[in-house]
């Protein structure tokens, strides 16, 4: 079984606001093509033009349709979508399970990733994840996952603004951040006070890094609030008025 | 135990390259990455001002378009019969050979013989100027089918629109109304904008019978019956008019709502605006002065106006107190006070009135109460009013103040730029209705009323826009001495003159656009093309040339009968009905099947492009912009950019303008040439930036030999700033207007009066009361007379109409929507099950589903048909596939291989359906047998599916078995492309009695169980052709 190391102080990950996120699957298929050809790719595509395509991916969208509680025993009904990826839990099992340390937890950064080299595909740590946050390849025989792209973030290659997970950088309604989750100063750490960031299911004490922003408050019927103020048509008597013609007194101006 | 080997500076890749990507129709700025000559990475490209770096799920799968095993890699000649998909390779020359005698065959008999149409092309700049040059009326793109009553209605209201003609104020809006927008065009920018949106706290609201993406993040869901949002948004103006909440200041300064209109009933100037000898407006304005500023050019003395007469208003007793203190003055002159409603006397004794009062008594009345669209619309009346208040509450009572000097096009000066923060966007969901044109036209409207065009926080017009409404451009109807046509195919008509329709006011055009049945169709009738075509009606084709058009299959209404016109012989000849099909695709479509010539394209990585200003701008509300694609791989194949071909073609067939005068190819090197050197006017060009000879000017200026130079070194796109003083009301504003005549978007800088009161219609209507020399066919006329209003208005369906007795077609009113009838079925309490809980769905009064069974017979075919069908289906694309047209692409087929039929829990418990159950849905077309899904997100009147996920067997290098192929389906194959026959006479589109718009969301359906619901697989049963239930 896999140690993990101590707790590093710089806890990477991100944040995903489901307030704002549209399903569109940017992230998705930008985490593909990146992690495809790069340092920990391929993600092989079985039947990829036949009955049954299947392909490795480190990143999926889910939609639900959700009920939120309102007071007075009113529910308003939402559609979630709900984008999933490995959590880069402080106490991941995925890592604890891992019979040759293939499955590992970076201590600089917190990062967990695999290593293909030492997998030798036995897909414990798939089991032990209950995020299923794991991906296993038939055509590698190994398993695979996101990685934070820690290929991108330190690559001193690409220009600085784009050391950033390909999922963040495609998103198209900017509903995806990532940075140092361990510094409550960072720009993610104030956005998750702000927001109320949670972290999904930590009943599991797996503690996981990354968070989600719940939806914001809608503002539909459901809690529409009596005018504060006497709404204009109650001072106009309306079948005193003669039709068109009460605006025959108003004074224009060209 | 970390990596034993594990490299984190790895390059992307040994080249960078920026082009546009062309995987929908959004046209991102992206960053290829080369490694080795292959494409290793696609991303955004961060300083691109359409999309600032993001990348959708479809560019990113973009390097699976590009490899795609479906790519075509060489000509093809049929070799088979149609549709057996057997062809013979053949080289280039041959197929340009064989491609030049049959259109040089048509271009000396008659160049109409040739039926060119472009599908989603992004290149009409090129495409319409070539059809104009080959001399065909026959010429369009996919917008008949697609979005034209947006377009149309925006143009001849705002001299601009939605989506590619402005957008809403992402910066400043408080409050942002959706309205039918699926996740569809302008992907990557709505998507941002709603971003800051979300961050800002503004108030979005979805009116939409579908919840998904954009719905889903929005405060409000409004779950409106299909078709009947121009009644809900009259409901808001009714409202707002009731409460008095209306920008009235705004519509005399920026519309022609103070215009009087000519009351003469049965007179030939009966609607018109009235004008003096110079042609000016007129309206009635209290006072005696009409100061204007010295110096202003039409600026006659008082007495000097033809028209001018000091009055009363028509019905006011105010001599009392005010004297006659009202003239009839030039209605464009500065520091006036018009009047907007009353009744007024002409100085030749007219009666005339101001247009606003025409509106206000239309849209004041009983109809268009909330209480009276309740039914229709599926929107309670407290929803509906508690909607308006918003609007306005917003709009006035949040409004903005920019501290930025401006000038008008007065030339006084203000201080401030005020903002009314409520901006709106519609897209398809409203337009695929033949109620669409003047829903839309209500929508601006309601925009008007709100101060909402072109302020801080609204709607934003972008460059080139706004133009004069409707735009100047008329479609060609004649050719010149030298075969071409006097003008592009597609145009604006502004008058019956301007129609394409022979002698006997019949169409001339194969789509029968422009003509009296479609008069506005500004972007042409793909979708009646091949029937059409092959009814000889209005005329023969010789030749079908289709570049990138899916019309064997999603493209196509009514697909699988299309399907077999495509292979119908005539009896007499023995041959093909459309003699000669040439299609250009890069893919291996459905319709290369069909196909005589396939003329294999590149994919968009292996091309030059230019996404022009004269075409379909990608500017924003704050600059002009174009962009050029770039190959930045060479093809590896024996393929051919389109255009290329084109250019070629046409310098084969020595067409003017593609041959010097010797006859020479004028652009032996192909598009990237003509891009650079081809000018349309002197100075202008396809590409507006970096003109002249030393690529120092912008807009105007000489052919740059080194501007695709100029261009690829900024990331393939040029963006030019509007200066800070002219971001706002750009149809007034000198600093805007000023800048925009500079570059050649407008001929002059007089203001562009929002035509708040389309005359142009009226010209329409009067020619179909019998005044002119254009008149329309009998047949035309009470259609014409009906539609053709100045003022916007509801009405159902064509198809609901037509079908229904004269007597119920009221001359004002409209035929009821859906549920109103009195059967069993919609009264409350029969079905308790599909009671809705108001609770979850706030918006929405609580009243049953429809039931699936037929109503008892009702003397008015449209109600029985209407209780036969009870319900609404319609289709959507998904955001990672929207107009993603060209391949079933490998990554993104894993998020969906299939499509099915989805359906409110309530409205699939009362007619028994259980989710995954097969069951048929059956329109008056016939019946396809669709797998149902159980969606809490849908109105419970409407059904609706994933459109174009289904494919056909053979096409796309898919397996056979394939979910695609075996489980997905079009409900194409149950919406005709013609309305039934009626009264013995030729039946008519399915589209916009204005535009021709396809109206593909008029269907309606009912859902019949099948016996067998578990077992699996899609089926189509249809009705003879021309038949139906």
């Amino acid at each position: 079984m896999t140690t993990l190391p101590p707790p590093s102080p710089r806890k990477l990950g991100l944040v995903i606001d489901l307030d704002i996120c549209v399903g569109c699957h940017a992230c998705a298929v930008a985490c593909k093509e990146w992690n495809d050809g790069g340092e920990f790719g391929p993600l092989p595509d079985k039947d990829p033009y036949g009955a049954e395509p299947h392909g490795v991916w480190f990143n999926r969208v889910h939609s639900y349709s959700v009920e939120q509680a309102l007071p007075d025993d009113v529910t308003r009904e939402l559609t979630v979508h709900f984008p999933r990826s490995c959590l880069h839990c402080e106490t991941p099992a995925c890592v604890t399970v891992c019979p040759t340390g293939a499955s590992y937890k970076r201590a600089e950064d917190g990062i967990v990733l695999v290593d293909a080299d030492q997998c030798i595909g036995c897909q414990l740590c798939s089991w032990a994840c209950p995020y299923g946050a794991r991906e296993f390849s038939e055509q590698k025989g190994t398993m695979q996952k996101c990685t934070l792209c820690v290929d991108r973030i330190y690559n001193e290659t690409l220009d600085e603004a784009d050391r950033q997970p390909a999922c963040v950088m495609a998103c198209p309604t900017r509903a995806r951040h990532f940075g140092d989750l361990g510094d409550e100063n960072s720009a993610i750490s104030q956005l998750v006070a702000e927001r109320g960031g949670y972290a999904l299911m930590p009943e599991f004490e797996y503690k996981p890094v990354n968070r989600y922003l719940p939806p914001r408050p809608r503002r539909d019927g459901c809690d529409a609030k009596p005018e504060s103020r006497e709404p204009r048509e109650a001072t106009l008597d309306q079948d005193k008025l003669p039709g068109a013609l009460r605006w025959l007194d108003r004074a224009l101006s060209r | 135990m970390p990596h034993v080997h594990l490299d984190l500076n790895i390059p992307t890749g040994d080249e960078v390259k920026t082009t546009t990507c062309y995987m929908c129709a959004c046209r991102c700025g992206i960053r290829v990455h080369l490694k080795e000559g292959r494409v290793r990475y696609i991303d955004g490209n961060p300083k691109h001002p359409v999309n600032r770096g993001v990348i959708c799920a479809k560019g990113s799968a973009g390097i699976m378009q590009h490899y795609s095993p479906a790519r075509l890699s060489k000509p093809l000649l049929r070799v088979g019969e149609r549709g057996e998909r057997k062809f013979r390779e053949i080289e280039w020359d041959e197929a340009l050979a064989l491609a030049t005698q049959w259109l040089g065959d048509i271009r000396a008999r008659d160049p109409d013989q040739l039926a060119f149409f472009t599908g989603r092309d992004q290149s009409q700049a090129l495409t319409g100027w070539w059809a104009q040059q080959f001399g065909t009326i026959n010429y369009a793109a996919h917008g008949g089918f697609c979005s034209v009553n947006m377009a149309a209605a925006g143009m001849y209201t705002l001299g601009g629109g939605f989506w590619e003609f402005g957008e809403p104020d992402w910066d400043l809006t408080k409050y942002l109304m959706l309205w039918g927008v699926a996740e569809d065009h302008d992907s990557n920018p709505i998507k941002l904008g709603l971003g800051k949106l979300k961050a800002r706290g503004a108030k979005i609201v979805s009116i939409n019978p579908v919840r998904t993406g954009y719905g889903a993040i929005a405060d409000e869901w409004v779950p409106i019956n299909p078709g009947t949002d121009g009644l809900l948004a009259g409901a808001f103006i009714h409202e707002l008019l009731r409460t008095d909440r209306v920008d009235l200041d705004y519509l005399v300064r920026y519309t022609n709502a103070h215009h009087l209109v000519i009351r003469a009933p049965g007179a030939a100037d009966d609607g018109l605006i009235a004008r003096d000898l110079e042609g000016n407006a007129l309206c009635a304005a209290r006072g005696l002065s009409t100061s204007r500023r010295p110096g202003e050019s039409r600026d006659p003395a008082p007495s000097a106006l033809p028209g001018e007469k000091t009055l009363e208003p028509g019905f006011r007793r105010d001599d009392e107190k005010e004297g006659p203190a009202y003239r009839i003055v030039d209605a464009t002159a500065a520091d006036i006070t018009p009047l907007i409603v009353g009744e007024y006397t002409l100085a030749d004794g007219r009666s005339a009135v101001p247009a606003f009062q025409l509106f206000a008594e239309r849209f004041m009345a009983d109809e268009y109460a909330p209480d009276s669209v309740v039914e229709a619309c599926g929107v309670s009346a407290e929803a509906i009013r508690r909607l308006a208040r918003e609007l306005a509450e917003t709009a006035f009572d949040q409004a903005i103040t920019l501290p930025q000097r401006w000038t008008d096009t007065h030339g006084r000066e203000h201080a401030e730029m005020i903002g009314r923060p409520v901006a709106m966007h519609a897209m398809r969901g409203i337009a695929a209705h033949s109620n669409g044109f003047h829903t839309c036209r209500t929508l601006h409207l309601l925009q008007m009323l709100l101060g909402a065009i072109d302020t801080p926080g609204s709607f934003r017009y972008q460059p080139p826009y706004p133009k004069s409404a409707p735009p100047a451009n008329r479609p060609g109807n004649a050719r010149k001495s030298n075969g071409a046509l006097n003008a592009g195919p597609l145009g604006y008509v502004h008058a019956p003159e301007d129609l394409i329709v022979d002698a006997d006011g019949k169409p001339r055009r194969i789509d029968k656009a422009f003509s009296w049945e479609h008069p506005f169709a500004a972007h042409g009738m793909l979708q009646n093309v091949i029937a059409n075509a092959c009814a000889d009606d209005p005329h023969r084709i010789d030749t079908l040339f289709l570049f990138m058009a899916n019309m064997g299959w999603n493209s196509a209404m009514n697909t699988t009968e299309t399907r077999r016109l495509l292979c119908e012989r005539d009896p007499a000849s023995g041959d093909y009905r459309i003699p000669h099909i040439i299609y250009s695709d890069a893919y291996d479509s459905e319709t290369v099947a069909f196909a005589d010539l396939v003329l294999p394209d590149t994919t968009y990585l292996e091309r030059h492009d230019c996404i022009s200003l004269l075409d379909r701008p990608i500017s924003d509300a704050d600059c002009a912009a174009d962009a050029i694609r770039q190959p930045v791989v060479t093809p590896d194949r024996d393929v051919r950019p389109f255009q290329d071909v084109l250019l070629d073609l046409g310098a084969r067939l020595g067409l003017p303008g593609l041959v010097d005068a010797s006859g020479a190819a004028e652009y032996p090197r192909g598009y990237a040439q003509y891009i650079v050197e081809h000018e349309r006017a002197p100075g202008v060009g396809l590409l507006a930036g970096w003109r002249g000879a030393d690529g120092a000017q912008a807009g105007i200026g000489a052919p740059n030999p080194a501007q695709l130079e100029r261009y690829a070194e900024n990331g393939c796109y040029w963006h030019y700033e509007i200066p800070a003083a002219g971001r706002y009301y750009k149809m007034a504003n000198r600093d805007y207007l000023d800048w925009a005549k500079a570059l050649g978007f407008v001929g002059s800088t007089r203001p562009i009066v929002l035509e708040f009161y389309a005359e142009t219609l009226q010209r329409f209507r009067l020619a179909a009361q019998g005044h002119g020399a254009m008149q329309p066919p009998e047949r035309d006329r009470a259609r014409v007379a009906r539609y053709f209003d100045p003022l916007p208005f509801w009405y159902a369906s064509l198809d609901e109409i037509e079908a229904l007795s004269p007597d119920k077609v009221g001359g004002e009113g409209w035929v009821r929507g859906r549920g109103s009838n009195d059967d069993e079925s919609s009264k409350p309490g029969v079905n308790p099950a599909m009671a809705l809980s108001p609770d979850s769905n706030p918006v929405r009064p609580p009243r049953p589903v429809p039931s699936p069974q037929p109503s008892p017979p009702s003397p008015a075919m449209g109600e029985r048909e209407r209780a036969a069908y009870p319900l609404c289906a319609i289709t959507q694309r998904p955001m990672f596939m929207y107009h993603s047209w060209g391949s079933q692409n490998k990554w993104l087929r894993q998020i969906a291989t299939r499509n099915y039929l989805y359906l409110h829990p309530d409205t699939a418990a009362a007619n028994n359906v259980d989710d995954g159950d097969w069951i048929w849905l059956v329109s008056p077309r016939g019946r396809i047998r669709v797998q149902a899904k159980l969606h809490a997100g849908t109105a419970p009147e409407t059904v609706w599916t994933w459109n174009a996920i289904g494919k056909h067997k053979g096409a796309w290098k898919l397996a056979a078995n394939a979910p695609e192929n075996v489980d997905g389906f079009l409900l194409n194959d149950l919406i005709d492309e013609s309305l039934p026959a009626r009264g013995g006479e030729a039946r008519r589109a399915n589209a916009d009695p204005v535009t021709g718009q396809a109206a593909w969301f008029d269907l309606r359906v009912r859902i019949e169980r099948d016996a067998d619901a578990q077992l699996p697989g899609h089926r189509i049963e249809l009705h003879p052709h021309g038949t139906r239930a």
